[in-house]
């Protein structure tokens, strides 16, 4: 059965749609094998703060060019966005926009009045408000744990007020509590997209290709010039009328199977785009099988095999000289799945020995439910298991305790405020903002020559270790990583 | 003031979990939705100090704890925050989800402290007001439920030169570390003991507790914070002298601390005078020897200043650095603005206070959250000259739009850095000139 459902107008969650979970140990081997015959979520018995899937939501439309956005809850629910403000300004140039406008960014500032009373006037009200004051093309409402909880009827106030407005207002139900994997709200900016401003296709077009993506910089450009195709970037830098449209594209492709999920499989389900089922470019062997997957698409599979070639010519002999210098280096990863698991193919390419990792989540399979686009299927079977492969929404106590256990060479991370343990620990730690940074042939070299820049130059945490502040007792370090994770390695 | 509300530059109730770490080896607790605590971290940014950011423990409200509640969640990761973490104070602080569901925290907290521990609750819930207001919530509820226990060894208003000092809001002030380094400095130099409480140049719990023992409390805020003094007044029988805005520049902390000295001696502390006014003299006399050396640059520039100023910030930063800007540097104060949610009631006030600070002009101001609005105003006032923006990171976009110099000083904001500078103080007015004139100066390529 489709996990794709545009009739109503709550996204499914992960746990249910896709039965991802939040808490695991073990081993990535069997954690892949497990994937296919039902996983069992483990909850922790201690907790630090997570995301939320509001957020996540929130920057696919804040990054919209010419849309407004309304977080409907207390104040507090938007105060991170700025932050999404400051990426579209400082990103534009990456993506070719010369004037980056301010961002639109409201909330309808919940009271307790507003609690007992419901907020769904203030909402009504506030769209108004919003549009005199903003003239956007679309309004996106975000609706938030206080909203959730009081019972507004968000996709009604929405629906009048697009009918008066005769501009998509556009509800988005990403309420925090609602699912423990805050990916989730991705898929609720996605599902409100899909189903209430992507139109059917008038045409396809064989010079356009999604790319679900976030900001980074524009490294599909090039690759898809051999193809003769753009690519349309969605939903970040995109615009209204662009995302109406991106229904008419060849075929969509994600950056992350994590990300894109949802919307790459509404695109293909509902609106007849086909997906690159082959999993993102990450390492040579999936590198060549992703341009390939796109040429056969494409009806352009010699063009993809002159491409691979002159890459591979070009970069093969790099990337030996770089598994000279990295061979038999360690490593620990921690990001949000799919991107980490990505890192860990790039780690099995460079040679290097991954000592273990902390994913944020699992999603046992995608949306498309196609195995191609696990990336951690590809990195068990092409570079071997991942030991202390560790499921863990940033509970920050077991990352601690288990690099100051396996004190790896380097710590590789993809989210912020995970780094800092490596440094204080004394490894050298790296994050990379630009998700497109590492994709690709080139990619591989890209990335290699940071971490070896990252491990060569530890003087910094070498020092900052000698006078690291630490929070965590000294018991807690002593015991196993997972003691808190209940049916966990104690008791 | 409750309307929609675009560019927020104040977050919401449980915002004030920033003052909890601000207290040395404090750590907040969220018993909240998900997302709380990574919103305010996300505010404030580089806010993670010793136990808060990723590192603070919360219970992460799902539906199941929505459906019947989570004080038992609570229980358990207050139990394990004991072994993981090694604090001297905690505080819970509850956030929507458990505000609306209804959870009573107070008895499960109550367990924990009955065992000993220093443990305090507080409700902090989004939608019941500002994180400016909830500042007070947390204060009070950690001088009623954790200093109370140490009464018996701090009588009360023991010590006639000590006092607390109750000033820039922790982190919401983005510099308050070191203006509370330079209050502290600036009133032992007149003789009395200080009580900052949060920071690194706080005793950290220890000095919580020792808060009865002074003989009265200070309070510089036109009005957030204000319900701490009241508070301590009715606790503990100390009154309290309150200064209307952040004194900036040598008028301003002249005035503060002369408002301070004999607010002191008609409590019957016993400073030195002399030694006071010695003081203040020296201070005086190096801040313009500075101000004498820059008067030429100031007056001669040739290749363009600004001259008039537009402010975005708090009505204690409005107040004084409108009035430090228009009599130590010159730089006129038009329309300003005042964007933290300020109560009517202390408006009027607030609004007299700015416009004594000139008798040939008038300094407008207007009360408004909505930062947004805010900027839309600004967007359309036209004044001759060269103009000079204060404000969020939000307003660099709103200068560049308007072709105005800009110094970012105050949250939220990416375009800035701080540290431990201070903008209190004889030495604050010279760093603000310093920020000022070298945003200008790095226009010229």
């Amino acid at each position: 059965m489709s996990k794709i459902n545009l009739q109503i107008p709550e996204v499914s969650i992960r746990e249910i749609r896709l039965g991802s979970i939040t808490g695991f140990q073990g081993g990535a081997e069997e954690l892949v094998n497990c994937s296919r015959c039902g996983l069992k979520d483990k909850s922790r018995s201690f907790s630090q703060c997570l995301g939320c899937s509001t957020s996540q939501a929130a920057c696919m439309v804040i990054l919209v060019q010419d849309a407004a956005v309304i977080s409907h809850g207390p104040v507090g629910c938007s105060s991170c966005f700025h932050e999404f403000a400051f990426t579209y300004r400082v990103n534009s140039p990456l993506r070719g926009v010369e004037h980056p406008t301010q961002r639109k960014i409201f909330s309808t500032n919940l009271q307790e009045t507003d609690t007992v009373y419901g907020g769904a006037q203030k909402l009504a009200k506030g769209i108004h408000e919003v549009y005199e004051r903003t003239h956007p093309n679309a309004v996106f409402v975000l609706t938030t744990c206080a909203a959730g909880i009081i019972g507004d009827d968000v996709e009604s106030v929405c629906g009048e007020a697009e009918e008066e407005l005769g501009v998509p207002v556009i509800a988005i139900f990403c309420e925090g509590f609602r699912s423990k994997v805050w990916t989730t709200g991705f898929d609720a900016s996605y599902h409100a997209i899909a189903r209430k401003l992507i139109q059917p296709a008038r045409e396809r077009r064989s010079d356009m290709i999604n790319v679900i993506n976030f900001w980074g910089s524009d490294v599909f450009g090039d690759w898809f010039e051999a193809f003769g195709a753009k690519p349309n970037y969605i939903t970040p830098y995109s615009t209204i009328e662009n995302l109406r449209r991106s229904s008419e594209a060849a075929a969509s492709v994600q950056i992350c199977p994590t990300l894109g999920s949802y919307l790459g499989a509404a695109l293909e389900q509902e609106f007849g785009v086909p997906e690159i089922n082959a999993a993102p470019p990450y390492g040579i062997a999936q590198t060549d099988r992703w341009f390939r997957a796109l040429g056969k698409l494409l009806h352009k599979e010699d063009e993809a095999e002159r491409l691979i070639a002159s890459k591979r010519a070009e970069y093969l002999p790099k990337i030996e000289a770089l598994r000279e210098k990295l061979r038999g280096k360690t490593a620990y990863v921690t990001a949000g799945a799919a991107h980490g698991h990505a890192l860990l193919n790039l780690l099995g390419e460079l040679g290097m020995k991954a000592k273990g990792a902390a994913i944020f989540h699992h999603d046992p399979i995608y949306d498309n439910e196609n195995e191609e686009s696990d990336l951690l299927v590809n990195r068990v079977k092409e570079y071997g298991d991942v030991p202390n492969f560790n499921i863990c929404n940033k509970q920050e106590f077991e990352l601690v305790n288990m690099l100051n256990r396996l004190q790896p060479d380097v710590l590789l991370a993809r989210h912020g405020g995970m780094t800092l343990w490596g440094a204080k620990l004394g490894i050298p730690s790296l994050l990379i903002g630009d998700e497109h940074f590492s994709m690709g042939y080139e990619g591989i070299v890209r990335y290699g020559e940071r971490i070896l820049e990252t491990i060569e130059n530890d003087e910094f945490v070498k020092n900052l270790k000698q006078h690291a502040i630490n929070p965590y007792t000294k018991w807690w370090l002593d015991q196993e990583p997972y003691t808190f994770l209940k049916g966990g390695a104690a008791k | 003031m409750s309307g929609i509300i675009e560019q927020e530059r104040y977050t919401c109730a449980i915002g004030a979990l920033q003052s909890v770490v601000a207290i040395p080896r404090a750590v907040p607790i969220l018993h909240s939705g998900p997302g709380c605590g990574n919103m305010i971290q996300g505010f404030f940014e580089r806010s993670t100090g010793y136990a808060g950011g990723s590192t603070s423990p919360c219970t992460n409200f799902t539906e199941k704890e929505v459906v019947f509640g989570g004080t038992d969640r609570l229980r358990e990761n207050i139990a394990n925050t004991y072994k993981i973490l090694d604090t001297d104070l905690q505080v819970v602080l509850t956030g929507c989800t458990a505000g609306i569901v209804g959870d009573d925290i107070e008895p499960v907290v109550e367990e924990f402290r009955e065992d000993g521990k220093p443990i305090v609750s507080v409700e902090t819930a989004g939608f019941k007001c500002s994180n400016f207001e909830a500042h007070s919530l947390v204060v009070n509820a950690v001088i009623d439920q954790y200093v109370s226990r140490f009464e018996e060894e701090n009588p009360f208003r023991s010590e006639k030169n000590t006092v607390n000092l109750f000033a820039s809001l922790p982190y919401q002030d983005p510099f308050w570390k070191g203006n509370l380094r330079e209050y502290k400095r600036l009133l032992e130099g007149i003789g009395l003991s200080v009580h900052v409480l949060f920071g690194p140049e706080s005793g950290g719990v220890r000095e919580w507790q020792q808060i009865p023992k002074a003989n009265f409390n200070i309070l510089v805020s036109p009005w957030y914070g204000l319900p701490i003094a009241e508070h301590l007044e009715e606790v503990y029988g100390q009154p309290f002298t309150q200064y209307p805005n952040i004194p900036i520049g040598a008028n301003e902390t002249e005035r503060f601390l002369r408002q301070v000295l004999a607010f002191a001696n008609e409590q019957g502390a016993e400073l030195d005078l002399d030694a006071a006014e010695k003081f203040i003299r020296q201070e005086r006399e190096a801040y313009y020897e500075e101000i004498d050396n820059l008067a030429t640059f100031l007056l001669e520039f040739r290749y363009g200043l600004p001259n008039h100023v537009h402010i975005v910030h708090d009505a204690g930063y409005v107040l004084g650095l409108s009035k430090f800007l228009l009599h130590e540097v010159g730089i006129v104060p038009k329309e300003q603005f005042a964007v933290d949610n300020t109560p009517k009631r202390f408006q009027e006030q607030i609004a007299a206070e700015l416009q004594s600070a000139s008798d040939k002009k008038v300094i407008p101001l207007t009360f408004e959250p909505d930062a947004g609005k805010v900027q839309d105003t600004i967007r359309s006032l036209h004044h001759g000259g060269r103009g000079l923006i204060i404000g969020s990171g939000w307003d660099k976009e709103l200068a560049r739009e308007k072709d105005y110099d800009f110094l970012s000083a105050s949250v939220p904001t990416p375009y800035r850095l701080v540290m431990t500078t201070n903008y209190v103080g004889f030495s604050g007015g010279l760093r603000v000139i310093e920020d000022i004139y070298g945003a200008v100066l790095a226009t010229y390529r």
